[in-house]
């Protein structure tokens, strides 16, 4: 799996029209320099031996190669900027999980009521709702009007946990407010079906008390489910991570994304598109393993 | 006839169906009814706030911003509507011959589109459009290859659930070739969760198209494009808020359309739903 997406990451520069090194060079540049940087570069060589070259740099030597605008090497860049990206994916994912849990067990427990509408509402705005808009009106709200929070910048936690925290709020509630909306409708439905089970029925006409058969029985067999909605939210929480680096420059791979393909810095695209999607990979890995520890039952393929 | 009635008592549907239908003819025949020029610059009313002669105000330029967001209607739903007719097309002859025909062809299909699926949209969206460079076009494509996996999948479990049906198995007695069997007898039975996928597939793209022009890869200036105009709105943000602000309402309204239309049908066609 990954290694497909590794080949896939590496056909971006074979793909483009035109050579990297012409990129490099400019439009100016004759054929022959063109030529003796293909030679220097190695890209002359057959494509499987330049994959298998890529390949294993970055596997050996944690090396990304160079980029192709400044020269510099790529593994510091993308190494700095994974952990941002980490950061800001694991912050959101925590503000979706505060806002998705007590709304859809509650719309859950109570449907129809106007907690259950209220909601179905939030929930509806947020599957619509584009997140740059989003995080538009959030810098306009609490940047421009408020001037309680920046509107974007980065300051690393070990240099101060208030500057942090202030930086990443906004970027963090954008990613994680969608995505807690998307996540509430799911979990009301996958609470929905456990409440109706016959167990759920059994301990209530046993006479528990409420709470009890909330918490022991239906809770955790809707935690299930409720792994698997999060395991299938991450694509939609990691795009709108990408999306919310760049509106609130947030120093992450997302951004390198976006900033080398409009410089044309392919090794730096190769780069951070190979890093997220490996992050992306690595944390479904997780959510799968916390989904055979919950239910014992499951055998892992 | 039938279902026709329980289609026009279902709330969503309807709902989503007027909103689609209202900015449908906005982007059709926006471009008559603007009232400005929307590239027509007037730099004696920059940054104007709403009010009686431009109703969403202006922009830096002076071109006036309602006009410019009737014509990002046109933008958007032509984009929306080619990537989508693309992404269904080949999603779903993949799909289809993927589920019909199973074994290896199956699984290596499902395969690549496992490794497409490996990547988050936006990402992929960006790959794409750094390969084949910018414009409108070229995000037509970006969106559709974003969306070929997830129409192969419902395609794949459609066809499916239906191949082991009784008429197919009867048809293949009769002795006639798969071809017909997938076009006339499957994929009819298969076409409803891929009607709904198309629909939450068009409010995807209309998304799609707006992140794209944000970042500056997609509609390219001076044709007005919903997610381009946010993006000038971000810059100016201090000084004209209604520039950031309608833009995105209008995305958002336009997604809500196809979401409602999408979700509602998806209800009235899941047989648990439906209380017959």
């Amino acid at each position: 799996m990954l290694f497909g997406v590794s080949v896939l990451t590496f056909a971006i520069i074979p793909l483009v029209p035109g050579s990297p090194a012409r990129v490099k060079l400019g439009v100016q540049a004759t054929d022959e320099t063109v030529a003796a940087l293909e030679r220097q570069l190695g890209l002359d060589r057959p494509l499987t031996a330049q994959y298998w070259d890529w390949l294993s740099g970055i596997v050996t030597r944690g090396d990304f190669g160079k980029s192709l605008i400044s020269d510099k090497s790529i593994t510091g860049e993308v190494t700095r900027r994974l952990p941002a990206t980490l950061q800001l994916a694991f912050l959101a994912l925590l503000v979706g999980l505060l806002i998705a849990l007590p709304a859809g067990i509650t719309s859950a427990l109570r449907p129809g009521s106007k907690i259950d509408l209220t909601a179905s509402i939030f929930s509806q705005i947020g599957v619509s709702i584009p997140d740059f808009w989003m995080g538009i009106l959030f810098i306009l709200l609490f940047s421009e009007t408020l001037r309680w929070l920046p509107s974007s910048g980065y300051t690393p936690i070990m240099e101060s946990f208030g500057g942090w925290l202030r930086h990443i709020i906004l970027p963090a509630a954008t990613a994680g407010l969608i995505s807690g909306a998307i996540m509430t409708r799911f979990i009301r439905s996958a609470m929905l079906e456990v409440l109706g089970q016959d167990y759920v029925r059994t301990a209530r006409a046993k006479g528990l008390p409420e709470s009890i058969v909330i918490n022991k029985h239906a809770l955790r067999n809707a935690s299930i489910s409720i792994v698997t909605i999060i395991g299938l939210q991450m694509a939609t929480l990691f795009s709108a991570v990408v999306v919310v680096e760049i509106i609130f420059s947030w120093p992450g791979l997302g951004s390198l994304a976006l900033s080398s393909t409009l410089q044309r810095d392919y090794p730096m695209l190769q780069a951070s598109v190979l890093l997220f999607a490996t992050a992306f990979a690595f944390i479904n890995l997780l959510t799968d393993l916390s989904y055979v520890l919950l239910d014992p039952s499951v055998e892992y393929a | 006839m039938e279902f026709l009635r329980r289609s026009s008592s279902h709330r969503l549907v309807v709902l989503g169906g007027i909103i689609i239908i209202v900015l449908g003819l906005l982007a059709l025949l926006g471009s008559l009814l603007t009232p400005y020029e929307p590239t027509g610059m007037d730099f004696g009313a920059r940054f104007s706030p709403p009010g009686l002669k431009h109703p969403f105000g202006t922009d830096e330029f002076g071109r006036d911003i309602l006009s410019r967001i009737l014509y990002g209607a046109t933008v958007s739903f032509k984009v929306a509507f080619i990537a989508v007719g693309i992404s269904s097309t080949v999603g779903v002859f993949l799909g289809a011959v993927a589920g019909y025909y199973g074994g290896w062809l199956d699984e290596i299909t499902m395969r690549f589109m496992d490794i497409l699926f490996a990547f988050p949209a936006v990402l992929l969206a960006i790959t794409v459009m750094a390969i084949l460079g910018r414009g409108v076009e070229n995000a037509m494509i970006a969106i559709a290859i974003v969306y070929i996996p997830i129409f192969a999948r419902v395609a794949r479990g459609a066809v499916i659930s239906v191949r082991g049906r009784e008429f197919v198995t009867a048809a293949r007695a009769l002795g006639q070739s798969h071809t017909i069997i997938i076009f006339r007898h499957v994929l009819p039975n298969a076409i409803g969760p891929i009607i709904v996928q198309t629909s939450l597939s068009l409010a995807f793209a209309i998304l799609a198209e707006a992140a794209l022009s944000f970042f500056g890869l997609g509609t390219q200036p001076p044709t007005p494009s919903w997610g381009r105009m946010l993006s000038e709105g971000r810059a100016f943000l201090h000084q004209a808020w209604w520039m950031g602000v309608f833009p995105g309402l209008a995305i958002m309204l336009a997604v809500m359309g196809f979401n409602f239309f999408g979700d509602g049908l998806r209800d009235l066609l899941d047989p648990r739903t439906r209380n017959d």
